[in-house]
């Protein structure tokens, strides 16, 4: 794969940065969109993010790179290996895996080894993408032109973190926990609504109008393009700095307090908003611990929750085909609303 | 073009937009060339052959071409011979280093222009296609053909964003034509260049001021322009980017993108913003950049066609084109429903188990008569089954509005309203909308078939009402765009709105009688054609001219009073769909 452009060089497009890093924080919080205008960096956001993300650990030999702490979400051949006291263990990178368009279905869920099956005759199993992106992230780029039928079953498996394959004449589960990050422009279509109330933030990047903001980013992509390792070398210590903040973040989350007053705070807002449904209050939730633990603090402080409404809420809201306004402008208002008291 | 001296420029322009590409091909992405096939398209073809050296690859790429082609995937016969999964480069990959040539690229469906878009922002194709994956470097430069005419939908946004320039030789003779004015050796000399070319703060922000301005908001073009500046600056021999390198960029890149007009010269433009001191270099004055900016914009506005100026002057944004509906009802997509034999060609499927279940009795005698080997397997072309794929064919809803202002002005609102449910339930389905109006003497398509929701309101909501009733030219338009759709594989869905009081006739001319006959002449057509329709009924109390065209429709009728937006929705869910 080519160089990834630095995280932390690109320029503005603060939310999407933001949203980003929490779902790097709290797998949880269940997948990122981004949608908006052509050329503002979604898919450079998303590709640099591989490069940044802190190895895991994972136990050898495992297709799927099963976590050896945590034994429930075991694939089968690894729960097998439950009688040995210490199996054994490396570290690999986090896998940021890309669904390209045109993917057939049989090597996105995984599907008979073509090369086993023609040279022995043997009906064995090759995994697809999704278990490549076990434990890591699944990018679709231009999701909304990604056919239906892989659509629905992308769904299917984000939310049950298991892949069932059952096709020619093979019957195999594995796990299949990801995070899901899709990009697109609405311009070449919507998405339909289920699959938007699958993803657990949604940010909307526009690009920016400012002078000095366009130049900069001119100069930046201009530099990298012209002498790509001199760039990320000079972007090193600061990518550094985010890793670090990510595991930090990861260790600190679970000592993050939430309140009554902050779960209070958070009802109240879905409650203006007349998001349907718990999904919201859950993600507006998870979304601001994990601000709060990449910011350090030992507490969700109404801060946090502000911040972490726009991206967990704006594509919950019912839709009302005579109200225009940008959904982001509606949960502005109601974050007026509900601060003011 | 009979203007000597524009057609004359229109044609350096384009050789300058061949000579650059040459030069930087991956980088700028390519060329987006308005011409028809035709002499003048061959010379200017010729001239961009000319800069390359013989052996960088060349390659046409027809727009039906299939997945497996284009990216890649099982070389089938490859596969049976060796006995193992071969596998097989696409066009894209053949074509690394070199230029793709995209004929009737205006004909793209969006789902081929999205690739070709990934392609040209990753410089390689990753592939996951049946059994196999691969990843091969592909760095292209693509040249785009559109041959549209002026109604025909434009190339795909996607693709287009990120091809630098655009040209139009559409209307050139063979007389405006020459040679180039480079040789490949010249470019070589840039290309070893190129890398070493400098940006001077000042020019980076001139051009980024000017795209700016003259209403260009994507900045991978800002970016596709600096990258233009300096491949120019690298032909002509220097190490850093000067100003004529900035203003033959802005001409080539900004100015066929201009979508507001840039403020006229005598009045004094906003002044850019300090640059942030983001470099260690000392920001430079602002009355130079100023200038610099000025000049710039000049530039292009001497590009600018002096229809589209003055089109742009009196405010009017230029109209997107629509795009051809992303084909659906292909072979290549969908879900499995059993297999036959077959060969896998033209986007068909091999459905290996099912082929190895036909080969499996045959094992025995084969391995007999096969000379030995290790092979183990032994598959002859007959095994070969394909799977059959079945998928729910698309539904496009075309809305036809009636704006007039016979009684429909004041009850506008409430179609348009009721319109807006129905997308709502539309987007649920993945259905495409389309939107025709009609008022005063024609009808208009103001959305040709989409899936976005965000187009289609934005449609409803500039419609302006009042007028007259030419309800023959709406139902006339609503045949014409209902064979568009299902000439791309969907199945359209004709829902009416209008109060039946028609009182312009087909040709334009006034008088009820005539416009009611021609109305119910071109609502029996409808139904000739086997079109699903509904009229809904937007006067106070219901009319009778609108049952009546109802009937001749064969057609449900409600009205829209008592019409409700769930009774509409399932009133149009309910209308029979073709088996198609």
């Amino acid at each position: 794969m080519a160089q990834a452009f630095p995280f932390s060089a690109i320029v503005g497009q603060d939310e999407m940065k933001l949203a980003i890093l929490a779902a790097a924080v709290d797998p949880r919080i269940g997948g990122v969109l981004v949608f908006g205008d052509r050329g503002t960096g979604k898919s450079t956001a998303v590709r640099a993010l591989a490069a940044l993300l802190p190895p895991m650990r994972a136990l050898v030999g495992c297709r799927y790179a099963c976590d050896p702490a945590d034994r429930s979400a075991h694939c089968d051949d690894c729960a097998t290996l439950k009688g040995k006291a210490r199996p054994k263990t490396h570290l690999v990178p986090v896998p940021v895996v890309d669904l390209p368009l045109g993917a057939t279905e049989d090597r996105v869920v995984g599907a008979l080894d073509l090369e086993r099956a023609l040279t022995q005759g043997v009906k064995a199993f090759e995994p697809g993408l999704l278990a490549r992106a076990h434990r890591g992230f699944l990018y679709i780029d231009e999701v909304n032109l990604l056919e239906d039928h892989l659509v629905d079953l992308l769904i299917d498996v984000a939310a049950s973190g298991e892949n069932v394959v059952e096709r020619e004449g093979l019957s195999v589960r594995h796990p299949a926990r990801f995070v899901l990050v899709g990009s697109g422009n609405p311009e070449e279509g919507e998405l339909r609504p289920q699959l938007l109330d699958r993803f657990g933030l949604a940010v909307e990047v526009r690009t920016p109008t400012e002078l000095a903001q366009r130049v900069l980013v001119v100069r930046r992509r201009d530099a990298f393009e012209r002498d790509p390792e001199a760039f990320t070398a000079e972007w090193h210590a600061e990518d550094e700095r985010v890793r670090k903040r990510i595991v930090a973040a990861r260790k600190h989350l679970n000592d993050v307090r939430v309140d009554d007053a902050a779960l209070e705070r958070a009802a109240q807002l879905c409650m203006a908003l007349g998001t349907d449904g718990l999904r919201g209050e859950l993600t507006l939730m998870r979304a601001a611990r994990a601000l709060a633990a990449l910011d350090g603090d030992a507490a969700v402080a109404d801060e946090h929750l502000q911040r972490a409404a726009k991206p967990a809420l704006r594509h919950r809201l019912r839709r009302d085909p005579l109200d225009d306004t940008d959904a982001g402008a509606r949960v502005e208002r109601a974050l007026q609303q509900v601060f003011a008291t | 073009m009979n203007d000597a001296p524009a057609a004359a420029a229109a044609w350096a322009d384009a050789v300058w937009a061949a000579t650059l590409c040459a030069v930087d091909p991956h980088g700028l992405g390519g060329i987006a060339l308005r011409a028809n096939a035709g002499p003048v398209r061959d010379q200017w073809t010729a001239v961009l052959r000319s800069l390359f050296d013989a052996q960088t690859p060349w390659r046409r790429m027809p727009s039906h071409i299939g997945d497996e082609r284009m990216l890649g995937g099982l070389d089938l016969a490859a596969t049976l011979q060796a006995g193992r999964p071969v596998a097989q480069r696409g066009l894209l990959a053949e074509c690394d280093g070199g230029v793709l040539l995209l004929p009737m690229a205006e004909r793209l469906s969006a789902a081929t222009a999205a690739r070709l878009a990934q392609v040209l922002d990753r410089g390689e194709i990753g592939a996951e296609r049946e059994g196999v994956a691969g990843n091969w470097p592909c760095r292209i430069g693509i040249v785009a053909f559109d041959e549209g005419r002026d109604d025909d939908p434009a190339l795909p946004q996607a693709l287009a964003d990120r091809l630098a320039f655009h040209c139009d030789l559409h209307t050139l003779g063979w007389g405006h034509v020459g040679d180039a004015a480079h040789r490949a050796a010249d470019i070589q000399a840039a290309r070893a260049r190129l890398p070493r070319v400098s940006v001077p703060e000042p020019i980076a922000q001139a051009l980024c001021a000017t795209a700016l301005r003259m209403g260009v908001p994507s900045l991978r073009v800002s970016l596709l322009a600096l990258r233009a500046a300096r491949a120019a600056a690298a032909l002509q021999g220097r190490l850093e980017v000067e100003e004529e390198d900035a203003r033959l960029a802005a001409r080539l890149v900004l100015a066929p993108r201009a979508t507001v007009a840039p403020p006229p010269s005598e009045e004094p433009a906003e002044p850019p913003p300090p640059p942030e001191d983001e470099s260690a270099q000392a920001p430079p004055s602002q009355d130079e950049t100023q200038a610099l900016e000025d000049r710039l914009i000049e530039a292009t506005q001497a590009a600018l066609p002096a229809g589209l100026l003055a089109a742009l002057l009196n405010g009017e944004a230029a109209r997107s084109a629509g795009r051809v509906g992303a084909l659906s009802g292909s072979p290549r997509s969908g879900r499995p429903v059993g297999s036959r034999a077959g060969l896998p060609r033209g986007g068909a499927r091999l459905n290996l188990i099912d082929t190895l279940r036909a080969a499996a009795p045959w094992q025995r005698l084969r391995a007999a008569s096969a000379p030995p080997g290790r092979q183990r397997v032994h598959v002859r072309g007959s095994d070969l089954r394909i799977a059959r794929l079945q998928q729910r064919a698309a539904t496009a809803t075309l809305f036809v509005i009636d704006a007039s202002g016979s009684s429909a002005l004041h009850r506008l609102a409430e179609a348009k309203g009721a319109v807006n449910l129905l997308l709502a339930e539309c987007y649920v389905r993945r259905d495409q909308v389309g939107v025709i109006a009609f008022r005063g003497r024609a009808a208009e398509v103001l959305l040709p078939p989409t899936r976005s929701l965000v187009r289609a309101k934005r449609s409803l909501a500039e419609l302006p009402g009042g007028g007259g009733t030419p309800l023959a030219a709406g139902l006339q338009a609503a045949l014409g765009m209902a064979a568009q759709v299902r000439r791309a594989g969907a199945v359209p869905v004709v829902v009416l709105l209008t109060d039946g009081r028609a009182n312009i006739a087909l040709d334009g001319g006034p008088g009820r009688a005539r416009a009611e006959a021609d109305a119910l002449q071109m609502g029996r057509l409808l139904r000739g054609a086997g079109l699903s329709a509904l009229v809904v009924d937007t006067s106070p109390q219901p009319s009778a001219a609108a049952q009546k065209l109802a009937q001749a429709m064969d057609a449900p009728y409600r009205t829209l009073p008592h019409a409700g937006a769930v009774e509409l929705s399932a009133a149009v869910r309910a209308l029979p769909r073709p088996a198609h």
